[in-house]
């Protein structure tokens, strides 16, 4: 069975793209289908996830969605494959659907876990943000599965992976891009293993850099409930819940946050949940592995320096 | 401009999240439906915006059956000047997207506009499929929307940030927060809404290619473990030693 991965990769192979990479892996034998000026070095650590051929389009540059979908389409035909396989990040929501409408292929778009296979080919996905599971069919032939983030732990499966440049017809541009904002540099949301986030319990803007130096010293990236970016005390990228961002980190620590329905929305995905609320009665209390009823304002800082001192002790 | 928006009708976001029929079935008891708060706040009323200022018309389309009617007329109220419904059960989204890209075909639309994703599905399909099929460029998480003439500027979040992008009509874009503010109907919205003009059609023919199987709620939770306010060692080792996620 002949698998095409997508991938985007830079200075560095993202959590997403090995989750990718050995999602495919343990459908069958993987071509890895990326484009840019990535090095050959760091492309073929690929192999590590179980790549066995690497398709790099070097004169793509940007992440244009009809070029995408005519790069991976391409590779598929060339490759015979059964099976595309990409992340469901920004990227992926653009081309996912194209693919698939491409190729009348049949799409899972945010798979949590690979496929059942004794009975058809059934793939769960998150449903009603988060708070259901849905077993969904694919009944085409061809079959697109985009994978949700943070959703395996892939696992290595060492191959020797083999480069080749591919440069097939990539259409029209239709999307003309300007000018990209950055967000600098860190672990985008979506992808954070560890996340600390603080609502309106916070009290203000100049109250944050306690939830910042905590997420210093863990390396976790900040969050923030939806009023709080509403009301510009912090950016809106940051938002997550139901109208904003959807993660599952390995941890996520919520301080000031009552944990309304359309926030746990968002972040009920989370394998362990830390609340800090002064308000025994929060209703996040209820969805929390670990609670802390107190005031963010001493808790937050004293947990910063007791991570300190975890972390110096490990040393 | 004629612009067309994708509306689809989900459980209110505080509904209780449970299935029938051995799970295979959402249960609706006691469900109110609410128009998708992408679709709505964002699509809809950018798309209005758009057209109070320039001229145009605004339609809405929604495959779905009867029970639909409710929420299209709250997008009528909201502002809308037609609508459309297939009249289907919107069950597979190739089978979705396939029935708004046949419909929209010959209609030389400028924009159709979807939201981000449905908060029932989380899906985020329809746009990029419509967008495929007539082969035009697809915009993805559009958090800004401006036209003048036939080139609209946009700005998107992609990975690492924002772009800002710039695209030749026609093409279809799926909206996220930032590109409008929710619009309250009112009352003489309310009224006009009753008699505007809500087409019902039929679909075209596409086999579904996926279907769901069945249904599952979420472990629960084994309860929280408290810990003192003082003792923040005490976290620190249980989630190096028993949570295992530092
Ligand atoms: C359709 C819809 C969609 C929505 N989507 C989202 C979404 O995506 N994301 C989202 O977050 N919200 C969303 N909301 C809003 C949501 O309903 C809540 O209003 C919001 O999550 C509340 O934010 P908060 O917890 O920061 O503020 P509050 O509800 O005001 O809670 C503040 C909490 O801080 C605690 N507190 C106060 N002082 C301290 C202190 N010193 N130390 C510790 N704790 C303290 C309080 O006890 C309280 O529990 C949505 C709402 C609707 C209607
Ligand atoms: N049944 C439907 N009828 C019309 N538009 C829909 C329907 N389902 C989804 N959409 C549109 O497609 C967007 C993305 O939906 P989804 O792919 O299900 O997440 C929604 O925000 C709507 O704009």
């Amino acid at each position: 069975m002949s698998v095409v991965v997508f991938v985007e990769v830079k200075n560095k192979v993202s959590k997403a793209a090995m989750e990718a990479v050995y999602y495919g892996s343990q459908l069958g034998s993987v071509t890895v289908v990326t484009y840019g000026d990535t090095s050959e070095e760091i492309l073929k650590e690929l192999g590590n996830y179980g790549a066995e051929n690497i398709l790099v389009c070097r004169s793509l540059n940007e992440s244009n969605d009809q070029a995408l979908t005519n790069l991976i389409v391409a590779a598929v035909e060339k490759t015979n494959a059964e099976f595309v396989v990409l992340a469901q990040d920004q990227t992926g929501k653009g081309v996912g659907p194209r693919i698939s409408a491409k190729l009348n292929a049949g799409h899972i778009s945010g798979a949590i876990d690979l496929p059942e296979t004794s009975n058809g080919f059934v793939v769960k996905t998150n449903v009603y943000s988060g708070k259901a599971i849905a077993h969904v069919a694919l009944h085409s032939a061809k079959k697109v599965i985009s994978i949700l983030p943070n959703s395996l732990a892939p696992q290595l499966n060492q191959k020797d992976a083999n480069l080749e440049e591919f440069s097939p017809d990539l259409g029209t541009f239709g999307i003309k891009v300007k000018e990209l904002k950055s967000q600098g540099d860190g672990v985008p949301l979506p992808e954070a293993e560890l996340v600390v986030s603080a609502g309106r319990g916070l009290k203000g803007p100049e109250n944050w850099g306690i939830v910042e130096d905590l997420a210093d010293v863990l390396g976790a990236t900040t969050a923030c409930s939806r009023p709080v970016a509403d009301i510009g005390w912090r950016p809106h990228h940051e938002h997550v819940g139901q109208t904003g961002v959807a993660i599952r980190p390995n941890l996520y620590i919520a301080a000031g946050i009552s944990g309304a329905i359309q926030h746990l929305a968002g972040v009920n995905g989370s394998k362990v949940i830390v609340v800090i609320n002064t308000d025994p009665e929060a209703p996040f209390f209820k969805a929390a592995d670990y609670g802390i009823v107190g005031d963010a304002f001493e808790v937050l800082p004293r947990l910063t320096e007791a991570v300190k001192k975890f972390s110096a002790s490990q040393n | 401009m004629k612009l067309l928006v994708c509306i689809s009708k989900v459980p209110d976001t505080t509904s209780k999240i449970n299935f029938v029929d051995n799970n295979t079935k959402f249960d609706e008891n006691g469900v109110q439906y609410i128009v998708n708060p992408y679709d709505e706040w964002y699509a809809l009323v950018r798309a209005l915006e758009l057209v109070e200022a320039q001229g145009g018309s605004v339609t809405t389309i929604t495959v779905g059956t009867a029970s639909d009617d409710p929420t299209i007329r709250k997008a009528l109220a909201i502002g809308a000047n037609d609508a459309v419904r297939i009249d289907a059960d919107p069950s597979d989204p190739h089978f979705v997207a396939k029935q708004i890209a046949e419909y929209a075909k010959n209609e030389n639309y400028d924009i159709i506009l979807t939201g981000k994703e449905t908060i029932n599905y989380n899906g985020s399909q329809i746009g990029g499929m419509i967008a495929e099929m007539l082969n035009t460029p697809f915009v993805s998480l559009a958090t800004k929307l401006d036209v003048n003439n036939n080139v609209a500027t946009l700005e998107r979040d992609v990975k690492g940030g924002v772009e800002v992008v710039e695209v030749v009509t026609p093409f279809v874009l799926s909206a996220a927060k930032g590109m409008a503010e929710q619009r309250i109907p009112n009352m003489r919205g309310i009224m006009a809404a009753r008699t505007k003009p809500l087409n019902v059609i039929s679909p075209v023919e596409q086999e579904p290619l996926s279907s769901v199987v069945k249904f599952e709620l979420p472990d629960a939770k084994s309860g929280c473990k408290y810990i003192e306010p003082e003792n923040m060692d005490e976290l620190v080792e249980l989630l190096h030693n028993e949570a295992k996620v530092i």
